[in-house]
């Protein structure tokens, strides 16, 4: 158990090219971090930064109360779940979760003890005995997340766990993951490119682009209020609607956009905000033609366009409305569901 | 995997097709080998003017000759010495090639050349170097205390064929350990590493154990190629000396059929090296997948 303290992390590769920059984050012990963002914004670096795999050019790394920037991965009392899973193919899953606990000299009926308690834990425990390529996809994930836990670590690193995995499982390992996390209470960093993983499982989550952290907050924060543009399109699905704030004040009355601050010239409207109910109480509305009806079963989603707009925009509904496709309908909204951005600075005003 | 089937309209195209690879294995395979299975059952008079049906009597008498004993005794360690020389050595090799990041290619290039050479060729080049009189080898050995003679000393004799042998062997069987190096995922190395094991201690409980294919197809290889592709080493180098400490089976029938005219003898040799090849071939096509362990 210990905390993490990330003070102007930054990693610049032997040839120059510059991988992260400047990130401060301090993960207090037993919390779940999730480092999101899309390929190649720098989250799988910042991971292998702390577990020890890539060198810290900038900054201070700090695991409890230790610096860590100079110690070898073994010596940073971490474990790490690898998106391929990594498991040894020539050994048997026993010998799996026992190698890091062998390399560290553990007396046996401690190792054994250990395994067998892992494995209950994650219903592995009839495979003990096969190796790797004899098991499925989900067993293998089971088998290393098995050999993090047995090393009872300061801190669990995943990178990417579960992209591997089909769509149902991965929602099972998703859930069983975070049970298995908040029980254990062990200080965790995950990386993933998915948005609804990076919103379910953490406690705060970490939007990077481009190597910078864009938005630290809990899910909800981040969803709520989106310190960027890019956070808005990139968290969320359906992304964010961007409407120019030019068109938007042609077609609302006068005063309605009065409570936006001053020179917000993009604003943000989320696919579910919108409602074909009729608009009350100082509500918006938006005229809009339906392109196309995408049903969903519970919801469903319409692209459409707004009169005097080019751009396709989509809505979410909780229901599958009975409209045909190239009607004109009439969309409500509340005022507070609009989020005011500077189009140039890409900032939340 | 689905195979594509091509028909032909007629019968004589397939046939005109497969003649060129029958009549190479006919000439240059089937029928030498055939004669020289006819041969290891006949014995010819000192003067060549008769020839006797002898049945299995060459073989007889060849495995309770003390020298053809010797003959194998010597090609089990040149083989077993050549094979694990120029094995590890090659294994050294490709672990520090695979290291580098820069210099890889140029020095994957520069390993690959003594590949090149001609066995015979590698063969007085290391003759040169160990040459008692003039070689710069003997002069070091001269100074560590040690009298260099591979003319006098079965065993300096021994060490100087392993060493030309396993030489050449060296870029070949370093290509192949490179390449199963490199294909061993790195996630598996950072894993151990992050499981606290040593450099020492992941490549002998990690890589070394998923090289295993790789290490026993070159085990094979390599044994083949010691006692059959060597001929050239030897007579270059030690002629089979001092006093037969060097003298190999394949150089063996060489000896007895060419300049002791010896046929029948060194017919009989030649097949039981046959068998020797068919052996080791059925030994690496029947276990070389089961010992893949993983």
């Amino acid at each position: 158990m210990a905390s993490i303290t990330m003070e102007n992390l930054g990693k610049v590769y032997a040839g120059g090219v510059r991988a992260v920059t400047g990130v401060n984050l301090d993960i207090a012990d037993g919390e779940m971090i999730v480092l999101v963002g899309p390929s190649g914004c720098g989250k799988s670096t910042l991971l292998r930064m702390v577990a020890g795999l890539e060198t810290i050019t900038e900054g201070t790394l700090r695991i409890g109360d230790r610096v860590v920037n100079r110690l070898e991965p073994a010596e940073r009392d971490i474990a790490m779940v690898f998106q391929n899973y990594a498991l040894y193919p020539h050994m048997t899953v026993y010998n799996n979760l026992a190698y890091g606990l062998k390399n560290r000299r553990m007396a046996r009926a401690e190792i054994d003890r250990r395994v067998t308690e892992a494995a209950e834990m994650l219903q592995i425990g009839a495979f003990l005995d096969r190796k790797p390529r004899q098991l499925s996809g989900g067993q293998r994930q089971r088998v290393a997340m098995g050999r993090a836990l047995v090393r009872e670590p300061a801190a669990f690193l995943f990178d990417e766990p579960l992209s591997n995995l089909d769509a149902k499982l991965r929602v099972q390992m998703r859930v069983e993951i975070r049970q298995l996390q908040k029980r254990l209470g062990t200080t965790s960093l995950y990386v993933t490119h998915d948005q609804l993983e990076a919103l379910t499982l953490a406690d705060r989550l970490v939007v990077l682009d481009g190597g910078r952290i864009e938005q630290i907050g809990t899910p909800m924060e981040v969803y709520a209020r989106p310190a960027t543009t890019f956070v808005a399109g990139f968290i969320g699905s359906p992304a964010m609607n961007m409407l120019p704030a030019g068109w938007l004040r042609g077609v609302v009355a006068a005063d309605a956009l009065a409570h936006l601050p001053a020179g917000a010239d993009l604003i943000g409207l989320r696919p579910e905000d919108m409602s074909l109910a009729p608009a009350s109480d100082g509500r918006l509305t938006l005229k809009a033609r339906l392109m196309l009806l995408e049903p969903a079963g519970a919801e469903s989603h319409l692209h459409v366009k707004f009169d005097g707009l080019d751009d396709m925009f989509v809505i979410r509904l909780p229901h599958v409305p009975n409209v045909q496709e190239g009607a004109q309908l009439a969309f409500s909204l509340a005022r507070e569901a609009l989020h005011p951005f500077d189009a140039k600075t890409g900032l939340r005003l | 995997m689905q195979t594509k089937r091509m028909t032909f309209p007629g019968s004589w195209l397939p046939y005109a097709l497969l003649a060129p690879q029958v009549a190479v294995t006919l000439v240059f395979f089937i029928w030498p080998a055939s004669q020289a299975l006819r041969q290891s059952f006949l014995r010819q008079d000192i003067f060549g003017l008769r020839t006797d049906f002898v049945w299995f009597d060459n073989f007889e008498r060849l495995l309770a000759d003390p020298l053809y004993l010797n003959a194998l005794k010597v090609t089990v360690i040149f083989s077993l010495g050549t094979t694990l020389l120029s094995m590890s050595l090659a294994l050294l090799f490709a672990v520090m090639v695979n290291r580098m990041i820069r210099s890889r290619d140029a020095y994957t290039t520069l390993l690959v050349w003594p590949y090149a050479v001609a066995p015979a060729i590698a063969g007085v080049l290391w003759w040169f170097i160990f040459n008692p009189a003039i070689g710069i080898a003997p002069y070091v050995l001269a100074g560590l205390g040690h009298d260099w003679n591979h003319r006098s000393s079965g065993t300096d004799a021994m060490v100087l064929v392993i060493i030309a042998a396993a030489w050449k062997q060296i870029s070949y069987n370093f290509l192949f350990f490179l390449a199963g190096l490199q294909s061993i995922p790195q996630s598996l190395i950072e894993a151990a590493a992050i499981d606290g094991a040593s450099r020492t201690k992941r490549f002998w409980t990690i890589v070394f154990p998923l090289l295993s294919p790789v290490t026993f197809f070159l085990m094979v290889v390599n044994v083949v190629y010691a006692m059959f592709d060597t001929f050239g080493v030897i007579h270059a180098t030690t002629e089979g000396g001092p006093a037969q400490a060097t003298n190999i089976l394949v150089y063996k029938v060489y000896r007895d059929g060419f300049v002791n005219l010896d046929l029948g003898s060194s017919a009989a040799q030649s097949v039981i090296l046959m068998a020797i090849v068919v052996v080791l071939t059925v030994v690496q096509f029947r276990y070389i997948e089961r010992r893949v362990n993983y």
